[in-house]
């Protein structure tokens, strides 16, 4: 348990290992990252809302898109995340790794409930259904529910480092299922279209449309980073008060 | 006024696009203020236990280079 | 360094393995995870008549027949093979001709499919309205994209 709190030396990760350092850096991100978020979400949603046209197919609900994908994406990139903190928390037992993946998860979840949620409101007018069992739908549920696994298996030790540990290890078994939200929709026949955006042979999105995707998709990645953040030194706060509260109750 | 209408009408689609952007900002907007609201409660909760402490309890509790004991 | 190591290679030969068992248990079940059947692959697979089952393509463009009442009468085709679909019931706004859809229902003893539920399904192309005007008079309108068989229905 002793390594745990030791920065690895001679690491490229020791300058942002020690939390002093973090938190100041953390500090001096923070306006930035809010300026980005408030900035690219006011120009995404003016996008959104009124500076783009109706799709030729779907009219209107072709506005849903703009919350769907990037909340869909953020679901994706956030789990990615996780599973590299849980990697480095598990193999250079980084002390901080454990945070962000604790601090993540939540917004994670977060965000695979608003792709669900949002994707549903869009189903039902265009496919005629809220919600199928196809491919890419059943694996993205997936993935909510190994969000709430994470956020559980954190809580569920008395110890934090333990719950940390153990969430480490889930997340990068449920890593499998990133390929196969990403791919369900060219594996198998899904109700859910392939790829517009992300695909070998350029967007299949007219760009008035790709343009306020592309914003709103920054817009949400910045206000990940912003909240996750916020949330890291929340848990170092939290950190130093057990500590406190310890020596305390010691020392009486 | 035909303007907003026909605009908050969303082409007929109004009870779809909608709820799903007031979900989206009342998800992220209330995430974002939980977050924030539980960072202040524990830093008032630290210096109250700070100033409580002492100067030499604090010393140790944040150990050599500011490190967080665990 | 070589404790660090040697956790890192575990990691990745379990990560490894644990991948392979995946692909092998997904593709182990590759028939069970297919959402719906094109015409060519349901008439292939001769299921018993009282299975529930799906059955996704195109609308065959011209075979759409309404009434009486909501009774809607139209043919599914893969560009290979059709089928004859009766479906009585609120069809979804993007149905039309041409469009992907997918039907719910069983094969009746004649070949015909009387269907349950019918979804749309759209394909990735996002434009406006006055873009695929244009595309479509400039000829430029790919069937490969546009509203023709895409990989899921042609292939399959």
């Amino acid at each position: 348990m002793s390594d745990l709190a030791r920065p690895p030396a001679g690491s490229a990760l020791h300058r942002f290992a020690s939390p002093a350092r973090f938190l100041r850096l953390a500090g001096s991100l923070q306006p930035w990252l809010a300026g980005g978020t408030l900035l690219c979400l006011g120009v995404g949603l003016y996008l959104a809302l009124f500076g783009s046209p109706a799709d030729y197919q779907q009219g209107e609900t072709v506005r849903i898109m703009y919350v769907h994908v990037p909340a869909a994406w953020m679901a994706l990139f956030v789990y990615l995340c996780i599973a590299l903190a849980s990697a480095s928390l598990l193999v250079w037992r980084h002390p901080l790794a454990g945070l962000v993946a604790k601090a993540s998860a939540p917004l994670g979840a977060a965000f695979t409930f608003l792709a669900l949620a949002t994707g549903s409101l869009w189903g039902k007018p265009m496919w005629g259904t809220w919600w199928e069992w196809d491919g890419r739908m059943t694996s993205v549920l997936i993935l909510f529910f190994l969000y709430l696994g994470l956020i559980a298996l954190t809580n569920a030790f008395e110890s934090p480092e333990r719950g940390q540990r153990a969430s480490a290890v889930l997340a990068l078994v449920g890593v499998v299922n990133l390929p196969i939200i990403k791919f369900s929709v060219d594996w198998w026949n899904t109700l859910h279209q392939p790829a517009s955006v992300m695909r070998l042979d350029g967007p299949t999105i007219d760009p008035s449309m790709l343009w306020p995707l592309l914003i709103m998709a920054a817009g949400f990645t910045f206000y990940y980073l912003w909240v996750m953040l916020l949330r890291v030194r929340g848990e170092l706060v939290e950190a130093r008060l057990r500590a406190l509260q310890r020596l305390e109750t010691e020392g009486r | 006024m035909g303007g907003i209408e026909s605009f908050l009408g969303m082409g007929g689609y109004a009870a779809f696009v909608w709820p799903a952007y007031l979900l989206a900002a009342a998800v992220m907007g209330g995430f974002w203020a939980v977050s924030r609201a539980e960072l202040k409660r524990r830093e008032r909760q630290l210096q109250e236990l700070e100033q409580r402490g002492g100067g030499r309890r604090r010393r140790r509790a944040e150990g050599p280079g500011g490190q967080v004991p665990r | 360094m070589t404790r660090k190591r040697r956790r890192l290679t575990i990691l990745l030969l379990a990560l490894l393995s644990l991948g392979t068992a995946t692909a092998l248990v997904l593709s182990a079940f590759d028939d069970n995870l297919v959402f719906f059947y094109s015409p060519t692959k349901l008439k292939a697979a001769e299921l018993p008549p009282e299975r529930l089952v799906r059955v996704g393509g195109l609308v065959l463009p011209g075979s759409v027949e309404k009434g009486p009442g909501s009774r809607v009468a139209f043919a599914i085709t893969d560009n290979a093979a059709e089928v004859a679909v009766v479906y009585e019931g609120i069809l979804p706004d993007l149905f039309r001709e041409g469009q992907g859809v997918v039907a719910q229902g069983r094969l009746e003893p004649g070949g015909r499919f009387r269907a349950v539920e019918v979804l749309a399904k759209h394909d990735e192309n996002y434009m406006p309205p006055e873009v695929a005007e244009a595309l479509k008079e400039s000829g430029e309108w790919r069937p490969a994209e546009g509203s023709d068989p895409k990989a899921g229905y042609a292939t399959q």
